[in-house]
This record gives C-alpha cells, structure tokens and sequence, in this order.
C-alpha cells in the first residue's frame, strides 16, 4: 500500500474526516477549493497533528493517534514540492538543492544533483537568489530540492498551477518520468482533470461536508 | 583628546560592547521564546522583559542594588561564592546598561523573527532538518537584521546609560564615570563648561558612528535596501 490514510482533522474553524488506501505509484487528491487537499498533506508531511486517525506511507506508520505514533516532519522524510515552492530566501538555488542532501541517511540518495539539474534543466540558474526567479523556475528548483533530499514518498501540491502551457507540459512529462523511473509512491494535489487522468492511478475525490 | 577623556571614552566603550555581547544572546532567547511560543505566562514575561524600559531607571538600578548588591540576596552569593563585587566597579556599570538595554534589544529582534516564513521552517523540517537545526540554517540567518539592530540599539543606549548605573555602580572616576557620568559630573564644576562641550560631542560622535556602522553591516549582509532602523 502507498498511502493507507485515515484522517480527523480541525484546522483553523474547519474540520473534516478522510479516509483512502490506495496502492498506485501516483495518488491524485482532488475536490474543491478549502476542502482540505493542502491540509491532508501537511498532515502526511508531518507539519500539521490530525485530531485522530492513522497514517501509514509504504507500510510505514508515520502517525497513529491510538498507538501514540507521531514521527516529526525530519523523520518522515516526505519530498514535499509546496505550491509556493517555499525555497530559502537566503541561499542560492545550489544551497536550496543541497539542502536536504546533509540530512539524508547514506545510501538514501535517490538521484544525484548533476541529474536533477539536468532533469529539471536548472543549470544556468544555479547562482540566482530565489527572488529572482520566475515561478516555473522556483517550482522545478523546490521539484530538484524535494528529490535531493533522498524522499521516501512525494508529495505535490498543485505542481503545474500558474504555468504556461509549454512549461506545464515540460513539468508533467517529468512527473510522469519520476512516476514511471523512480520507486516512490506520489501524492498530488490538483485541480486540472487532464492532468489527473494523465498522471494518476487512482483518484481520491475529498467533497466539502453538507450542512450540519 | 586629553587622557583624561580617553579614560572616559575607553571606559564607556568598554562598558557599552560587554554589555551589548553579554546581553545578546539571553536577549535573542527572550526574543525567540516570546516571538515563537506560547505558554502560560508569555505575558508576564513579556512584562518582566519590558520593565527596564517603563520603569524610572533611577528605580531598576536601586532594584540592581537591592538583589546583586554586596547585601543582595544574588550579589550575597556571588560575593562569599566567587568573591565577585559588581557594585562600585565597571562590570557593575555593564550589568546595568545590560539590563537597561535588554528591551529594546529584545523588542528589534523579536520583530525580525516574526517576520521569518514560519513556512520556510516547516519546508526545512519535511528536508530533514531537526527543529535546533531548521533554527540554525532558517531562523537565526533570516533574522540577522534584527539582531544588528537590537545590538545597535543596545549599544547605544549603554553608551547613554545614567541614571541605573549612577544608582548601582556609583560615580567613580576611571572605574564607572561613563561618558554621561562624566558630563553630569562636569556640570556640577564650575567653569568647565568647554569640558562638557567636548564631551558632548564625543558622545554625538560615537552614537552617530555607531548608527552608520550598523547601517553598513546590514547594508553588506543584506543587499542596500536594508536598513537598521
């Protein structure tokens, strides 16, 4: 199984439950907007404490209100691409990319950064500050970022949202080469139904409560 | 300058940079606990922190006096323990600017870590790095602006510190007579009016050096749009 996910969650004044197994290498979580799609994340990721349920990432327990399982976000090891990418203001793209690769366990490594740069084709930005990147940049620099970092599972939160159509078609072929070429389970966050069939082998669709 | 003026000069620098450096990190700490947590009793010790500012300083130094004096229940201990006396001598007059400096010390960087993307946290936590680690390489850079600031501002309120350190460490000649004590002093001689001119300028002198200094390391570190203040 890639995500066994059973939820209960309270952020800010809205709650809501979920409940998914899926053993696809890539899960899409769609549904409206403020449902809970970026909440549901956090949750896996580790930055945000369910009220209750269970989490569990290829057959690992990372969280499990009933037997006290709570593994904090360093432990987990999610390769988390933030819709706002998230880099450091302070480091250069090549201090963003290393980032995560000083932490990563040996032998961990999953790809090496030549082959991010070249996947990504992030060469020539490698000396910028992120302020100045445009937003396809700064979303392949966090993709790169996320890879290095040796991830045990990904997770992609609206990865192609704000891009122009040759740049979005550039990124989707290159999750679906990680999807096919790299053996990591994928959880994305999507609004575009083109790019969810195209990308996802299963689709877990989140639908806002009814009135109370 | 005459030598007695360096004697003054020398000393409030002195004063002024161990009080700064010794102040700093408890204040980046209070900084960091208030900015970042919440507890029962936050605002109490946001209380606590700002009473050096709100309080006549005459009073914080007779509370100096009160707890680290040769009699106080700290300045006791520390006296029989270490033989250590802060009254009537230079540390004494640096504990004083210290304390009178830490909230506005406090105040610039507590600021500055608000203002870091607690995001830019949680995005270096899920990369793998522990919480003491994601402060080291995120936080603490992030605010560096805020910690030349609050050094500035301590900084040059030590230099101008007078009345706490009058009450706690006395007014003696080359061991606590600061430049404003030293100017206070002049002002009660007769006829050395040009003396407390020259000090006075020596004073405008170091705090606006001070200031320009600070500007320009936060400018290097920061790109040229950062300021101090």
């Amino acid at each position: 199984m890639s995500f066994d996910v059973s939820l209960d969650m309270a952020v800010d004044d809205h709650a809501f439950a979920l409940e998914f197994a899926s053993d696809a290498k890539l899960t899409a979580l769609v549904g409206p907007s403020g449902v809970g799609k970026t909440s549901t994340l956090n949750a896996i990721a580790g930055l945000l404490r369910p009220r209750a349920g269970r989490i569990a990432v290829a057959g690992e327990v990372v969280f499990d209100s009933a037997a006290g399982v709570n593994l904090p976000p360093e432990k987990r090891r999610a390769g988390y691409v933030f819709q706002d990418a998230r880099l450091f203001p302070h480091k250069r793209v090549s201090a963003n990319l290393a980032y995560g690769a000083r932490f990563a366990p040996a032998g961990g490594e999953i790809i090496s950064q030549d082959e991010v740069v070249d996947l990504l084709e992030i060469g020539h930005l490698l000396d910028r500050l992120p302020s100045t990147l445009s937003g396809g940049e700064a979303r392949r620099v966090a993709i790169g970022r996320a890879l290095l970092s040796a991830p045990r599972f990904l997770l992609l939160d609206e990865p192609l949202a704000s891009l122009d159509e040759s740049r979005a078609e550039t990124l989707l072929s290159l999750i679906e080469r990680l999807r096919d070429e790299l053996d990591l389970p994928m959880l994305l966050v999507s609004h575009s139904s083109a790019e969810v069939e195209r990308l996802a082998g299963r689709v877990v669709e989140m639908t806002a409560p009814g009135p109370a | 300058m005459s030598e007695a003026e360096w004697t003054i000069v020398a000393l409030s620098l002195k004063v002024s940079l161990v009080a700064v450096l010794v102040t700093l990190p408890t204040a980046y700490g209070l900084a960091w606990v208030i900015a970042r947590r919440r507890f029962p009793g936050r605002m109490l010790l946001d209380a606590l922190v700002h009473l050096p500012l709100v309080l006549p300083p005459v009073v914080t130094g007779w509370l100096l006096l009160i707890i680290l004096g040769r009699n106080g229940a700290v300045g006791g201990w520390l006296f029989e323990t270490f033989g250590l006396m802060l009254v009537f001598n230079w540390t004494g007059a640096a504990v004083a600017a210290g304390v009178m400096a830490l909230p506005l010390m406090v105040r610039a960087m507590r600021l500055s870590i608000e203002a870091v993307d607690r995001r830019l946290v949680g995005a270096a936590r899920t990369l793998g790095a522990s919480p003491f680690r994601a402060f080291l390489t995120i936080t603490l850079p992030l605010s560096l602006p805020g910690i030349a600031a609050g050094a500035m501002l301590g900084f040059a309120r030590s230099l101008g510190e007078f009345g706490a350190t009058i009450t706690f460490a006395a007014n003696i000649a080359g061991e606590t007579r600061t430049l404003p004590l030293a100017i206070y002093t002049g002002l009660q001689v007769p006829g050395s009016e040009s003396d407390v001119a020259r000090l006075a300028i020596i004073a405008i002198v170091l705090s606006l050096g001070a200031l320009l200094v600070s500007e320009w390391l936060v400018r290097r570190s920061q790109g040229t749009r950062a300021h101090v203040l």
